[in-house]
């Protein structure tokens, strides 16, 4: 007699059915991969082991109360429990890192306080006013583009509708605003640094 | 002849899961029933 190979979607059926040799079947079909898909994350055996158990028994709890919809992918859904399972131990095992501040050691040489400082606030705040004024200095087309660019944050092709020109006007006003701010910058020697 | 650098690959051995792990999942199937009443969902364990 030939041997017939059932597709996953048949033993799922069986089993929800209450055929208990399906899952038996589904196990060894599918073992191998999903074991090998653990230890390739966790590389511990004690660890997989736990893993591809707790995976089985979420299967079987979700066959049993019948909330599993067959969509010819068991192994992609299984694949996915036993993935979100790596995920919880990682999330469970990950540990702070703890330091005891001591006299050759202080708990400030590795936190920094990355917020500027007042004199940095201050500084921004003055290179964003001189940048305000020279965007003001450019012929209206130009600076309506910049704006819309830079402030509003819209792309070329929102700009272009707005403004009723095509994109490639648009992009040339770009162009030509930076170019001329550049100059005024440069004619000016305005330094716009932090 | 070229000589090859790269070393033979040793077989693995499959990756399997203990049988106890299997047995224990098929026994537990076994004996899980789980009913479902209205919104209500109930596990027991037959021993």
């Amino acid at each position: 007699m030939a041997n017939v190979v059932l597709p996953d979607a048949v033993l799922v059926k069986n089993y929800v059915g209450g055929d208990e040799t399906a899952l038996a079947t589904l196990i060894e079909r599918h073992q191998s991969k999903i074991y090998g898909f653990i230890y390739s994350k966790v590389m511990d055996r004690e660890i997989t082991e736990d893993i591809f158990q707790d995976t089985f028994i979420k299967v079987i709890k979700t066959l049993k109360s019948k909330n599993y919809s067959e969509e010819g992918k068991f192994l992609p859904w299984v694949m996915r429990i036993s993935h979100n399972l790596i995920v919880d131990y990682f999330r469970k095992s990950k540990k702070m890192p703890y330091h005891r501040e001591t006299e050759e050691f202080s708990i400030f040489s590795i936190m920094t306080d990355n917020s500027p400082n007042v004199e940095n606030r201050i500084i921004s705040e003055q290179v964003e006013v001189d940048l305000q004024r020279l965007i003001e200095e450019l012929p209206e087309d130009q600076k309506e583009v910049l704006v819309m660019r830079m402030y509003q944050d819209l792309s070329f092709k929102e700009i272009a509708d707005l403004t009723g020109v095509s994109i490639n006007t648009a992009l040339g006003r770009m162009r030509y605003a930076l170019m001329n701010l550049r100059k005024v910058i440069e004619k000016n020697q305005i330094v716009l640094t932090n | 002849m070229a000589k090859l650098y790269s070393k033979k690959k040793i077989a693995s051995q499959t990756m399997l899961p203990k049988k106890e792990t299997i047995s224990f999942l098929l026994s537990y199937s076994k004996a899980l029933t789980i009913v479902k009443v209205g919104d209500l969902t109930f596990e027991s364990i037959a021993n």
